[in-house]
């Protein structure tokens, strides 16, 4: 059914080299690469408001670079036609930060409406790959609950569910572990690793979860101020020298990355004050 | 000064860019439709919550109009002697003005506010970014059947108003103003056109039908995806509809009863 371009082993499955995009007067990103190859769970951590979910939006071709390529499965993915880019979009997954679930429909619906958009297949059978994937998950017997039924971390599986119905060969986590408790976290910690080993899938966790994400990633990239600071394996990324990392990897308040907001000084902002 | 003349143009230059986009929108969503003639039972649940749900407060006004009217209108005629002629004032102020004009402001409170809600709480919740992200093209799914049932269900609506309004004028007619039965509805049958009055008035009704359906899914899909941006573009469906059927109206009546 997916027409499936065989891609050369040595070339990598998602390429971004020199990128440069920048949204409403800032620039996010300044000549970043990064490149997946198949079969990998690559990391992308930064801070918050470094365009992480930005660049998961480039890969999937919602927003188109300045400058730069964004290439998936070899075909560059802004300069698709719309129709290409809708096909190449059926092999890939997205979890998103909210679970972005559809709101008036059951889990089994939400798992079962890629299916539906998409192929032609009976009922029974549709019945059959939902239940497998909510399985997958862990959560079959939740089929029947509406999303606002839900848990926060329930509805991120629910999501992943729907995410993999279609057989993608990319899935893209957006702040997968964002606001979970601890058994949710290790939950989709395990599935986001375990699914990728058995169902050969590749993916790209974007997050600023250090722990978690460096347990389970084969490499990381570290972004700050629109480039890659570092990138490596985790050890590689422990071990780093760079001030920078450790602050990020440390959990440091202060350092290249100040605590405080850039301002003028304290003594002009309340002597302003005094004299008003 | 100058600030005044610059505000003026950066807002003059806005809202082109808005109406703008809001043609562009229209146009893929238009050229997306073909789907529904496929997938009948997407435009039937939409057709069921903007046109169906809208059904008790248009029947509950159309009659209250009507009788009101009723009441006026006899007031006016009856010194005249000219009471027998209280049909057709009903039935011409119904089908040229009031039913298309009164279905169309209630449309946009009821159905109008309710499509941009939901449309930008889809769109603020990533609902429609994870559409997109599943090759199903929102603008397809959900907006084209949402454009389409807002298209046919207010002519009908409109209809359903000029009937009831026309029933309820007879009623308080007959019943409690002592109009002769058989003249309300034999003066309203030889003065009332087909042709001219009530094919204009259902004309009438699908250009407010498009407007209302257009406004008010362009006004969610556009929003600002927060809160305030969701109550935003709702307040904002209501008025710029409002507005825009009420001008809208007054160019039509021109141009039809000359």
């Amino acid at each position: 059914m997916r027409a499936k371009t065989p891609v050369p082993e040595s070339k990598a499955l998602i390429d971004v080299s020199a990128l440069v995009f920048s949204r409403g007067g800032r620039l996010l990103f300044n000549g970043v690469d990064v490149t997946v190859q198949r079969g990998e769970v690559v990391a992308i951590m930064g801070p918050s408001g470094t365009g992480k979910t930005t660049l998961l939006r480039l890969i999937g071709g919602q927003l188109s670079a300045q400058s730069g390529q964004v290439e998936v499965a070899g075909q560059p993915v802004d300069t698709l036609s719309r129709r290409a880019l809708y096909r190449l979009r059926r092999r890939m997954g997205v979890l998103f930060q909210s679970g972005a679930l559809f709101t008036d429909l059951t889990c089994y619906d939400n798992v079962a409406f890629p299916l539906r958009e998409h192929t032609d297949l009976p009922e029974a059978l549709i019945r059959i790959i939902v239940l497998m994937k909510l399985e997958a998950v862990g959560l079959r017997g939740a089929r029947d609950l509406y999303p606002s039924e839900l848990s926060g971390g329930m509805a991120r599986r629910v999501s992943l569910a729907r995410a993999l119905a279609l057989d993608p060969e990319i899935i893209l986590y957006d702040e997968p572990f964002a606001g979970q408790d601890p058994i949710s976290m290790g939950a989709l910690m395990k599935l986001i690793r375990q699914l990728n080993d058995t169902l050969g899938l590749t993916s790209v966790v974007v997050s600023h979860d250090v722990d978690e994400t460096l347990s389970i990633a084969d490499r990381a990239y570290v972004l700050s101020e629109g480039q890659v600071v570092e990138s490596g394996t985790p050890e590689a990324l422990r071990a780093s020298e760079s001030a920078w990392v450790r602050q990020f990897i440390d959990a440091r308040p202060d350092g290249p990355v100040p605590f405080h907001y850039p301002a003028g000084s304290m003594a002009d902002d309340v002597s302003e004050a005094q004299s008003q | 000064m100058t600030d005044w003349l610059e505000r003026l143009g950066s807002s003059t230059l806005s809202n082109m860019a808005t109406l703008g986009r809001a043609i562009l929108f229209l146009l893929r969503v238009v050229a997306g439709c073909g789907e529904l003639v496929r997938r009948p039972r997407l435009l039937m649940r939409e057709l069921y919550s903007v046109g169906v749900l809208t059904l008790v407060i248009i029947v509950v006004s159309g009659l209250f109009v009507g009788m009101v009217l009723s009441l006026q209108g006899y007031y006016t005629l009856v010194d005249f002697g000219a009471e027998q002629s209280l049909g057709v004032l009903v039935a011409l102020s119904l089908t040229r003005e009031l039913g298309p004009v009164v279905t169309a402001l209630l449309f946009a409170g009821r159905a109008g506010s309710a499509l941009t809600a939901e449309i930008g709480l889809m769109k603020a919740t990533e609902q429609l970014a994870g559409m997109e992200m599943m090759a199903v093209d929102p603008e397809r799914r959900v907006i084209a059947p949402r454009l389409i049932a807002a298209l046919i269900s207010l002519p009908l609506l409109a209809v359903i108003f000029t009937l009831l309004g026309i029933f309820g004028a007879y009623v308080v007619g007959t019943a409690l103003l002592g109009v002769d039965s058989g003249a309300f509805w034999s003066q309203m049958q030889a003065q009332v056109s087909f042709a001219d009055d009530v094919l204009n008035g259902v004309i009438k009704s699908v250009l407010f039908g498009l407007v209302a359906g257009w406004i008010a899914v362009f006004n969610g899909y556009d929003c600002m995806p927060t809160s305030q941006g969701v109550s935003r573009a709702t307040t904002q469906t209501v008025v710029v509809t409002s507005l825009v059927v009420l001008a809208l109206d007054f160019v039509l009546t021109a141009l039809m009863f000359d």
